[in-house]
Protein backbone atom coordinates (compact mmCIF):
# COMPACT_ATOMS: atom_id res chain seq x y z
CA UNK A 1 0.00 0.00 0.00
CA UNK A 2 1.50 3.00 -0.95
CA UNK A 3 1.76 5.80 1.97
CA UNK A 4 -1.03 8.75 2.03
CA UNK A 5 0.05 12.37 2.14
CA UNK A 6 -0.42 11.59 6.02
CA UNK A 7 1.72 8.95 6.44
CA UNK A 8 4.43 10.39 4.13
CA UNK A 9 4.61 13.43 6.99
CA UNK A 10 4.44 10.82 10.09
CA UNK A 11 7.94 9.20 8.29
CA UNK A 12 9.60 12.63 7.90
CA UNK A 13 8.59 13.48 11.19
CA UNK A 14 10.90 10.67 12.15
CA UNK A 15 13.84 12.33 11.16
CA UNK A 16 13.68 15.04 13.62
CA UNK A 17 15.78 15.68 16.76
CA UNK A 18 15.09 17.45 20.18
CA UNK A 19 17.05 20.69 19.81
CA UNK A 20 16.78 21.24 16.03
CA UNK A 21 16.26 24.06 13.76
CA UNK A 22 14.18 23.05 10.91
CA UNK A 23 12.85 24.43 7.66
CA UNK A 24 9.28 22.85 6.40
CA UNK A 25 8.66 23.31 2.62
CA UNK A 26 5.24 24.04 1.31
CA UNK A 27 2.86 21.02 0.62
CA UNK A 28 3.54 17.69 2.09
CA UNK A 29 6.30 18.61 4.17
CA UNK A 30 3.94 21.51 6.05
CA UNK A 31 1.93 18.79 7.72
CA UNK A 32 5.14 17.37 9.43
CA UNK A 33 4.75 19.92 12.00
CA UNK A 34 1.31 17.95 13.23
CA UNK A 35 3.49 14.69 13.92
CA UNK A 36 6.71 15.53 15.77
CA UNK A 37 7.49 12.76 18.06
CA UNK A 38 6.93 13.32 21.53
CA UNK A 39 9.63 14.87 23.99
CA UNK A 40 11.43 16.36 21.13
CA UNK A 41 11.26 20.13 20.54
CA UNK A 42 11.81 21.85 17.29
CA UNK A 43 11.67 25.59 16.34
CA UNK A 44 10.37 25.94 12.46
CA UNK A 45 12.24 28.66 10.57
CA UNK A 46 10.23 30.64 8.14
CA UNK A 47 12.92 31.50 5.67
CA UNK A 48 11.20 35.58 5.26
CA UNK A 49 12.80 36.31 8.75
CA UNK A 50 11.42 34.26 11.56
CA UNK A 51 12.47 31.47 14.00
CA UNK A 52 9.77 29.98 15.96
CA UNK A 53 6.78 29.71 13.38
CA UNK A 54 3.33 28.81 15.58
CA UNK A 55 -0.01 27.41 13.92
CA UNK A 56 -2.36 29.17 11.53
CA UNK A 57 -4.37 31.63 13.70
CA UNK A 58 -7.79 31.31 14.23
CA UNK A 59 -10.13 33.43 12.12
CA UNK A 60 -10.34 36.82 12.99
CA UNK A 61 -6.82 36.75 14.31
CA UNK A 62 -4.80 36.83 11.31
CA UNK A 63 -2.42 39.77 11.14
CA UNK A 64 -0.91 41.07 7.85
CA UNK A 65 2.53 41.47 9.30
CA UNK A 66 3.22 37.58 10.20
CA UNK A 67 3.02 35.50 7.24
CA UNK A 68 5.07 32.35 6.55
CA UNK A 69 7.20 31.92 3.48
CA UNK A 70 4.35 30.42 1.43
CA UNK A 71 2.60 33.81 2.53
CA UNK A 72 -0.61 31.83 4.46
CA UNK A 73 -1.05 33.93 7.95
CA UNK A 74 0.65 32.34 10.77
CA UNK A 75 1.27 32.87 14.48
CA UNK A 76 4.20 33.37 17.16
CA UNK A 77 4.83 31.64 19.84
CA UNK A 78 6.87 32.32 22.80
CA UNK A 79 10.29 32.40 22.28
CA UNK A 80 9.64 33.61 18.15
CA UNK A 81 12.41 35.80 17.14
CA UNK A 82 12.44 37.67 14.11
CA UNK A 83 15.18 38.87 11.82
CA UNK A 84 15.60 40.22 8.28
CA UNK A 85 15.81 38.10 4.86
CA UNK A 86 19.57 38.60 4.59
CA UNK A 87 20.00 37.06 8.53
CA UNK A 88 17.17 34.54 7.52
CA UNK A 89 19.59 33.18 4.31
CA UNK A 90 22.63 33.95 6.63
CA UNK A 91 21.74 31.49 9.21
CA UNK A 92 20.90 28.95 6.26
CA UNK A 93 23.59 29.40 3.92
CA UNK A 94 25.81 29.25 6.92
CA UNK A 95 24.66 25.86 7.49
CA UNK A 96 22.85 26.71 11.44
CA UNK A 97 19.66 25.27 10.32
CA UNK A 98 19.62 21.25 10.79
CA UNK A 99 17.11 19.57 8.58
CA UNK A 100 15.06 20.83 5.64
CA UNK A 101 11.99 18.79 4.60
CA UNK A 102 11.17 19.60 1.16
CA UNK A 103 8.80 18.21 -1.83
CA UNK A 104 10.76 17.52 -5.36
CA UNK A 105 9.17 17.07 -8.68
CA UNK A 106 12.28 15.18 -9.62
CA UNK A 107 15.62 13.37 -7.96
CA UNK A 108 18.79 12.00 -9.46
CA UNK A 109 20.59 9.03 -8.26
CA UNK A 110 23.75 11.18 -7.53
CA UNK A 111 21.38 13.26 -4.92
CA UNK A 112 20.44 16.10 -7.29
CA UNK A 113 17.10 17.72 -6.59
CA UNK A 114 14.79 19.92 -9.47
CA UNK A 115 11.27 21.22 -8.07
CA UNK A 116 11.85 24.48 -9.40
CA UNK A 117 10.76 24.91 -13.32
CA UNK A 118 9.25 23.35 -15.71
CA UNK A 119 10.77 24.56 -19.37
CA UNK A 120 7.85 25.76 -21.62
CA UNK A 121 5.34 26.51 -18.56
CA UNK A 122 5.60 29.62 -16.93
CA UNK A 123 8.08 29.88 -14.82
CA UNK A 124 7.01 31.58 -11.16
CA UNK A 125 10.57 31.72 -10.00
CA UNK A 126 12.66 29.96 -7.23
CA UNK A 127 12.30 31.55 -4.15
CA UNK A 128 14.28 30.42 -1.28
CA UNK A 129 14.67 26.85 -2.21
CA UNK A 130 18.21 26.99 -4.41
CA UNK A 131 19.64 28.68 -1.04
CA UNK A 132 17.74 25.71 1.40
CA UNK A 133 19.56 22.95 -0.79
CA UNK A 134 22.67 24.61 -1.36
CA UNK A 135 23.31 25.42 2.92
CA UNK A 136 20.81 23.24 5.10
CA UNK A 137 23.47 21.01 6.49
CA UNK A 138 20.73 17.82 6.21
CA UNK A 139 17.89 18.01 3.50
CA UNK A 140 15.14 15.31 3.33
CA UNK A 141 12.72 15.12 0.06
CA UNK A 142 9.27 13.95 0.57
CA UNK A 143 7.56 12.79 -2.81
CA UNK A 144 5.79 11.23 -5.03
CA UNK A 145 7.35 7.69 -5.96
CA UNK A 146 6.30 8.45 -10.13
CA UNK A 147 4.28 10.81 -12.24
CA UNK A 148 0.34 10.74 -13.62
CA UNK A 149 1.67 8.55 -16.03
CA UNK A 150 3.06 5.61 -13.73
CA UNK A 151 7.13 6.79 -14.70
CA UNK A 152 9.84 7.41 -12.03
CA UNK A 153 10.72 10.71 -10.62
CA UNK A 154 13.88 9.14 -8.77
CA UNK A 155 16.16 8.87 -12.60
CA UNK A 156 19.40 8.72 -13.35
CA UNK A 157 19.55 12.39 -14.34
CA UNK A 158 17.14 14.68 -13.88
CA UNK A 159 15.04 16.43 -16.71
CA UNK A 160 14.07 19.32 -15.28
CA UNK A 161 16.69 21.86 -14.60
CA UNK A 162 17.90 21.72 -11.08
CA UNK A 163 17.80 23.35 -8.26
CA UNK A 164 20.66 21.94 -6.85
CA UNK A 165 22.90 19.35 -7.39
CA UNK A 166 24.60 16.57 -4.90
CA UNK A 167 22.64 18.27 -2.09
CA UNK A 168 20.10 15.69 -0.51
CA UNK A 169 20.40 13.09 2.04
CA UNK A 170 16.97 11.46 2.09
CA UNK A 171 14.12 10.75 -0.22
CA UNK A 172 11.02 9.59 1.45
CA UNK A 173 8.53 8.36 -1.59
CA UNK A 174 4.85 6.37 -1.12
CA UNK A 175 6.58 3.37 -2.02
CA UNK A 176 9.98 3.48 0.17
CA UNK A 177 13.07 5.38 1.87
CA UNK A 178 16.26 5.58 -0.05
CA UNK A 179 19.05 6.94 1.73
CA UNK A 180 21.57 9.28 -1.12
CA UNK A 181 25.02 9.14 -0.28
CA UNK A 182 25.67 12.58 -2.24
CA UNK A 183 27.34 12.53 -5.75
CA UNK A 184 27.97 8.75 -5.42
CA UNK A 185 23.96 6.54 -5.28
CA UNK A 186 20.81 5.62 -3.09
CA UNK A 187 20.50 2.61 -1.15
CA UNK A 188 16.75 1.43 -0.20
CA UNK A 189 16.28 1.44 3.66
CA UNK A 190 13.11 1.12 4.29
CA UNK A 191 9.90 -0.28 2.42
CA UNK A 192 6.03 1.01 2.07
CA UNK A 193 3.79 -1.82 4.06
CA UNK A 194 3.21 -4.38 1.11
CA UNK A 195 5.59 -2.66 -0.99
CA UNK A 196 7.79 -5.32 -2.92
CA UNK A 197 11.99 -4.19 -3.92
CA UNK A 198 10.98 -6.16 -7.11
CA UNK A 199 7.90 -3.39 -7.27
CA UNK A 200 10.05 -0.40 -6.28
CA UNK A 201 12.91 -1.41 -8.84
CA UNK A 202 10.27 -1.53 -11.60
CA UNK A 203 8.98 1.67 -10.98
CA UNK A 204 12.46 3.15 -10.52
CA UNK A 205 15.12 4.48 -13.13
CA UNK A 206 17.66 5.49 -10.67
CA UNK A 207 20.16 2.36 -9.89
CA UNK A 208 20.48 1.72 -6.10
CA UNK A 209 21.44 -0.62 -3.44
CA UNK A 210 19.75 -2.82 -1.16
CA UNK A 211 20.48 -2.30 2.26
CA UNK A 212 20.86 -5.48 4.45
CA UNK A 213 18.89 -4.17 6.98
CA UNK A 214 16.11 -3.24 4.85
CA UNK A 215 12.62 -2.74 7.08
CA UNK A 216 9.05 -1.49 6.93
CA UNK A 217 8.54 2.31 7.49
CA UNK A 218 6.66 2.48 10.86
CA UNK A 219 3.85 4.99 10.40
CA UNK B 1 17.48 67.87 11.27
CA UNK B 2 13.67 66.87 9.93
CA UNK B 3 13.61 64.51 7.09
CA UNK B 4 10.12 64.42 7.40
CA UNK B 5 7.91 65.00 4.39
CA UNK B 6 4.04 65.63 4.13
CA UNK B 7 3.04 63.43 1.30
CA UNK B 8 4.25 60.92 -0.50
CA UNK B 9 4.53 63.05 -4.24
CA UNK B 10 6.49 65.41 -1.99
CA UNK B 11 8.66 62.72 -0.54
CA UNK B 12 9.72 61.68 -3.74
CA UNK B 13 9.90 65.26 -5.93
CA UNK B 14 13.51 65.30 -7.84
CA UNK B 15 13.95 61.53 -7.11
CA UNK B 16 12.56 59.82 -9.64
CA UNK B 17 13.43 59.53 -13.89
CA UNK B 18 13.30 57.34 -16.63
CA UNK B 19 15.04 54.29 -16.92
CA UNK B 20 15.60 54.43 -13.14
CA UNK B 21 16.14 51.35 -10.89
CA UNK B 22 14.14 51.65 -8.02
CA UNK B 23 14.18 48.68 -4.87
CA UNK B 24 10.80 47.94 -3.32
CA UNK B 25 10.79 46.34 0.04
CA UNK B 26 8.41 43.78 1.01
CA UNK B 27 7.91 40.13 0.64
CA UNK B 28 4.51 38.88 -1.08
CA UNK B 29 1.82 41.58 0.01
CA UNK B 30 3.89 42.11 3.94
CA UNK B 31 5.34 45.05 4.40
CA UNK B 32 5.40 46.63 1.20
CA UNK B 33 5.65 50.36 0.93
CA UNK B 34 1.93 50.43 -0.33
CA UNK B 35 2.08 54.40 -0.21
CA UNK B 36 5.27 55.10 -2.24
CA UNK B 37 4.15 52.73 -4.83
CA UNK B 38 0.74 54.66 -5.50
CA UNK B 39 2.94 57.70 -6.06
CA UNK B 40 6.02 55.93 -8.59
CA UNK B 41 2.71 54.87 -10.28
CA UNK B 42 1.07 58.36 -10.51
CA UNK B 43 4.07 60.04 -11.37
CA UNK B 44 4.43 58.36 -14.63
CA UNK B 45 7.98 57.42 -14.62
CA UNK B 46 8.79 54.52 -17.06
CA UNK B 47 11.53 52.24 -17.74
CA UNK B 48 11.85 51.21 -14.50
CA UNK B 49 14.16 48.00 -13.43
CA UNK B 50 12.75 47.31 -10.47
CA UNK B 51 14.44 45.00 -7.85
CA UNK B 52 11.86 43.97 -5.32
CA UNK B 53 11.58 39.57 -4.31
CA UNK B 54 7.65 39.42 -5.47
CA UNK B 55 5.89 41.54 -7.77
CA UNK B 56 2.68 42.20 -5.97
CA UNK B 57 -1.05 41.19 -7.02
CA UNK B 58 -2.78 42.65 -10.07
CA UNK B 59 -4.39 45.11 -8.40
CA UNK B 60 -1.87 45.91 -5.25
CA UNK B 61 1.60 46.63 -4.24
CA UNK B 62 4.26 46.69 -7.67
CA UNK B 63 1.01 45.18 -9.84
CA UNK B 64 0.15 48.28 -10.08
CA UNK B 65 3.01 50.25 -12.28
CA UNK B 66 2.62 46.52 -14.25
CA UNK B 67 -0.89 47.67 -14.88
CA UNK B 68 0.58 50.82 -16.37
CA UNK B 69 3.36 49.52 -17.99
CA UNK B 70 6.14 51.60 -15.81
CA UNK B 71 8.12 48.55 -15.20
CA UNK B 72 10.76 47.47 -18.33
CA UNK B 73 12.64 45.01 -16.24
CA UNK B 74 11.85 42.76 -12.72
CA UNK B 75 14.37 41.40 -10.73
CA UNK B 76 12.79 39.16 -8.26
CA UNK B 77 13.05 35.53 -6.46
CA UNK B 78 9.58 34.64 -7.00
CA UNK B 79 6.83 36.60 -9.15
CA UNK B 80 3.38 34.31 -7.92
CA UNK B 81 0.00 34.55 -9.05
CA UNK B 82 -0.10 37.73 -10.81
CA UNK B 83 -1.84 37.22 -14.76
CA UNK B 84 -0.44 41.18 -15.85
CA UNK B 85 2.78 39.81 -15.15
CA UNK B 86 2.53 36.73 -17.25
CA UNK B 87 0.97 38.36 -20.03
CA UNK B 88 3.29 40.89 -20.28
CA UNK B 89 6.46 38.38 -19.59
CA UNK B 90 4.73 35.88 -22.41
CA UNK B 91 4.54 38.35 -24.80
CA UNK B 92 8.24 39.89 -24.69
CA UNK B 93 7.26 42.95 -23.08
CA UNK B 94 8.98 42.59 -19.47
CA UNK B 95 12.46 41.45 -18.43
CA UNK B 96 13.14 39.40 -16.14
CA UNK B 97 15.55 38.12 -13.62
CA UNK B 98 15.24 35.49 -11.33
CA UNK B 99 17.84 35.26 -8.10
CA UNK B 100 17.27 32.59 -5.87
CA UNK B 101 16.04 34.88 -2.84
CA UNK B 102 18.63 34.54 -0.28
CA UNK B 103 21.14 35.45 -3.38
CA UNK B 104 18.72 38.44 -3.95
CA UNK B 105 19.01 39.82 0.13
CA UNK B 106 23.16 39.45 -0.15
CA UNK B 107 23.29 40.99 -3.10
CA UNK B 108 21.36 43.92 -1.31
CA UNK B 109 23.11 43.82 1.60
CA UNK B 110 26.68 43.83 -0.10
CA UNK B 111 25.42 46.30 -2.86
CA UNK B 112 24.54 48.49 0.56
CA UNK B 113 27.62 47.75 2.46
CA UNK B 114 30.40 48.80 -0.26
CA UNK B 115 31.04 45.05 -1.11
CA UNK B 116 31.19 44.55 -5.00
CA UNK B 117 31.15 40.84 -5.55
CA UNK B 118 31.16 37.47 -3.24
CA UNK B 119 30.76 33.56 -3.58
CA UNK B 120 27.93 31.56 -3.03
CA UNK B 121 27.22 27.49 -3.22
CA UNK B 122 23.56 28.61 -4.13
CA UNK B 123 22.76 27.68 -7.67
CA UNK B 124 26.01 25.83 -8.36
CA UNK B 125 25.18 23.78 -11.02
CA UNK B 126 22.14 25.01 -12.03
CA UNK B 127 21.08 27.42 -14.73
CA UNK B 128 21.73 30.41 -12.38
CA UNK B 129 25.20 30.23 -12.84
CA UNK B 130 25.65 29.79 -16.30
CA UNK B 131 27.66 32.87 -17.49
CA UNK B 132 29.26 33.71 -13.85
CA UNK B 133 32.23 33.01 -12.54
CA UNK B 134 33.00 29.92 -10.05
CA UNK B 135 35.31 29.26 -7.76
CA UNK B 136 37.35 26.42 -5.47
CA UNK B 137 37.41 27.35 -1.65
CA UNK B 138 38.24 24.30 0.34
CA UNK B 139 37.18 22.01 -2.00
CA UNK B 140 33.31 22.94 -2.33
CA UNK B 141 32.45 24.78 -5.51
CA UNK B 142 31.25 28.60 -5.17
CA UNK B 143 29.48 31.28 -7.56
CA UNK B 144 30.30 34.44 -7.39
CA UNK B 145 27.60 36.99 -7.58
CA UNK B 146 27.77 40.65 -7.41
CA UNK B 147 26.18 43.42 -4.92
CA UNK B 148 23.47 45.11 -6.01
CA UNK B 149 22.65 48.96 -5.32
CA UNK B 150 19.76 51.44 -6.79
CA UNK B 151 19.12 54.69 -7.59
CA UNK B 152 15.67 54.68 -5.06
CA UNK B 153 14.63 52.70 -2.28
CA UNK B 154 11.50 52.94 -0.71
CA UNK B 155 10.84 51.12 2.09
CA UNK B 156 7.99 50.59 4.90
CA UNK B 157 8.72 50.08 8.95
CA UNK B 158 6.04 50.54 11.43
CA UNK B 159 7.05 53.24 13.00
CA UNK B 160 10.20 56.14 12.38
CA UNK B 161 11.32 59.53 13.81
CA UNK B 162 12.00 62.57 11.94
CA UNK B 163 15.50 61.64 12.04
CA UNK B 164 15.08 58.57 10.07
CA UNK B 165 15.22 55.74 12.52
CA UNK B 166 12.86 52.53 11.48
CA UNK B 167 11.41 50.23 13.44
CA UNK B 168 10.00 46.85 11.54
CA UNK B 169 7.15 44.66 13.05
CA UNK B 170 7.46 41.06 12.97
CA UNK B 171 7.69 39.50 9.41
CA UNK B 172 6.97 42.75 7.51
CA UNK B 173 10.90 43.34 8.26
CA UNK B 174 12.05 41.15 5.53
CA UNK B 175 14.23 42.74 2.64
CA UNK B 176 12.97 46.61 4.25
CA UNK B 177 16.51 46.68 6.08
CA UNK B 178 18.77 45.70 3.50
CA UNK B 179 16.96 47.78 0.79
CA UNK B 180 17.14 51.02 3.04
CA UNK B 181 20.67 50.55 2.98
CA UNK B 182 21.70 50.09 -0.39
CA UNK B 183 20.51 53.08 -2.70
CA UNK B 184 21.48 56.12 -3.82
CA UNK B 185 18.37 57.78 -1.87
CA UNK B 186 16.22 55.97 0.60
CA UNK B 187 12.04 56.95 0.93
CA UNK B 188 10.57 55.25 4.04
CA UNK B 189 7.21 55.12 5.14
CA UNK B 190 5.77 54.25 8.14
CA UNK B 191 2.74 53.56 9.69
CA UNK B 192 3.61 55.51 13.06
CA UNK B 193 5.86 58.20 13.18
CA UNK B 194 7.20 58.84 16.83
CA UNK B 195 8.96 61.46 18.72
CA UNK B 196 13.46 61.73 18.62
CA UNK B 197 13.61 59.48 21.69
CA UNK B 198 10.13 57.22 20.91
CA UNK B 199 12.62 54.23 19.49
CA UNK B 200 15.07 53.21 22.23
CA UNK B 201 18.14 53.06 20.44
CA UNK B 202 17.97 49.03 20.88
CA UNK B 203 14.64 49.10 19.67
CA UNK B 204 15.79 50.43 15.97
CA UNK B 205 16.33 48.39 13.11
CA UNK B 206 17.44 50.53 10.43
CA UNK B 207 19.21 53.46 11.55
CA UNK B 208 18.37 56.88 10.35
CA UNK B 209 21.76 56.96 8.33
CA UNK B 210 21.04 54.95 5.95
CA UNK B 211 17.41 57.30 5.30
CA UNK B 212 16.85 60.32 3.81
CA UNK B 213 13.27 61.13 3.40
CA UNK B 214 10.62 59.52 4.76
CA UNK B 215 6.43 60.11 4.75
CA UNK B 216 3.42 58.88 7.83
CA UNK B 217 1.29 56.79 5.34
CA UNK B 218 -2.10 58.42 5.15
CA UNK B 219 -3.42 54.81 5.53
CA UNK B 220 -2.39 51.45 5.06
CA UNK B 221 -4.81 48.29 3.79
CA UNK B 222 -1.77 45.76 4.63
CA UNK B 223 -3.80 43.34 2.11
CA UNK B 224 -3.30 39.57 3.40
CA UNK B 225 -2.65 37.25 0.17
CA UNK B 226 -3.01 33.90 1.72
CA UNK B 227 -5.48 34.09 4.72
CA UNK B 228 -4.88 30.47 6.48
CA UNK B 229 -6.88 29.67 9.76
CA UNK B 230 -7.32 26.97 11.91
CA UNK B 231 -10.63 26.26 13.19
CA UNK B 232 -11.53 26.85 16.92
CA UNK B 233 -11.77 23.73 19.04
Amino acid sequence: MPLSREQLAMRAAKELRDGYYVNLGIGIPTLVANYVPDGVEVVLQSENGMLGMGPFPFEGEEDADLINAGKQTITEIPGTAYFSSSDSFGMIRGGHINLAILGAMEVSEKGDIANWMIPRKLVKGMGGAMDLVAGVRRVVVVMAHTNKEGESKVLKQCTLPLTGKACIDLVITDLCVFEVERGVGLKLIELAEGVTVDEVKAKTEAAFTVSENLTTVAV
Amino acid sequence: MNKVYNDAKSALDGLLFDGMTIMSGGFGLCGIPENLIVAVRDSGVKDITVISNNCGVDDFGMGLLLQTKQIKKMVSSYVGENEEFERQYLSGELELEFNPQGTLAERIRAGGAGIPAFFVRTGFGTLIAEGKETREFNGEMYVMESGLFADLAVVKAQKGDRWGNLHFNKTARNFNPMMATAAKYTVAEVEELVEIGGLQGDEIHTPSIFVDRLIKGPKYEKRIERRTTRPRT
